[in-house]
């Protein structure tokens, strides 16, 4: 049975929510006295891929779960799907509109952030049905 | 040194008076790309940007950064000031452009956040 065990729906275009579902994680990974580097680390993860499932997708949500050992982000969307993963998960790659980066998103950061940040990450996609990530962090000892 | 200290030094206003000036500053960031500033910036980070919007805040409260600097006089909405107290970030506002605070940052001896 896990700890915690949550779900976050995620709207598209929602820019004025973005980040509640990531600061709802944060704070539950605090009450229950998660190591402040893990902590940020999940906050991290949670709050790009809340920003791509806002700016990228159809809309989506996140799963959130706290075991005794880990952390577990598993995040759906409901479409369009990306063609090419290798091209989306390079550094500086982005398909944001111009009215986003002028907001100070599409960096091309994103995916690359998630991979750096979590210690297992796995992305799946297929072009016009959905992309699943699934993230894991260890919680230190 | 720590929120406000390092607003005497910059002589920046404290744009969400109220909010706690305590919190220890160990790093300075300028950047105005949110995701690169996601990946660079860490706690105790002061955080320079003409971002102005609400997702300043929830980068910089994800990050436990020290605080954020608007360059400028770059008038911040009150509701990026209230989320920012309500989340304990303090917003610095300063009539100095990013280039000038981050020289003086450099100067004041912060290094580059290290994750």
């Amino acid at each position: 049975m896990p700890l915690i065990n949550e779900r976050y729906d995620v709207k598209k275009d929602d820019f004025v929510s973005a980040g509640e579902a990531s600061a709802k994680i944060k704070r539950t990974l605090k009450k229950l006295g998660a190591d402040p580097v893990v902590m940020r680390r999940v906050s991290v993860c949670a709050y790009e891929v809340e920003l791509n499932l806002i700016i990228h997708s159809l809309g989506g949500c996140i799963d959130f779960t706290v075991d005794s050992d880990q952390v577990t982000l598993l995040v759906t969307d409901i479409g369009p799907g990306i063609p090419d993963l290798d091209l989306a998960m390079s550094e500086g790659w982005s398909t944001a509109s111009e009215e986003v980066r002028n907001m100070g998103f599409g960096a091309g950061m994103g995916l690359p952030n998630m991979k750096r940040n979590a210690d297992a990450f796995e992305i799946q996609s297929t072009v016009g049905v959905s992309t699943t990530i699934l993230m894991k962090f260890k919680l230190a000892a | 040194m720590i929120v406000k200290e390092l607003a005497e030094k910059l002589d920046a206003k404290i744009l969400n008076e109220g909010v706690a000036l305590d919190k220890e500053v160990s790093s300075a960031y300028t950047c105005d790309l949110l995701s690169w500033v996601m990946a660079k910036g860490t706690s105790g980070t002061a955080w320079v940007t003409v971002m102005n919007h609400m997702n300043v805040i929830a980068v910089a409260t994800l990050l436990d950064m020290a605080c954020v600097v608007i360059p400028e006089n770059i008038v911040v909405e009150q509701a990026t000031l209230d989320k920012a107290t309500e989340e304990g970030i303090a917003v610095l506002g300063s009539g100095k452009t990013s280039y000038e605070l981050s020289g003086i940052l450099y100067g004041l001896g912060l290094p580059n956040p290290v994750k």
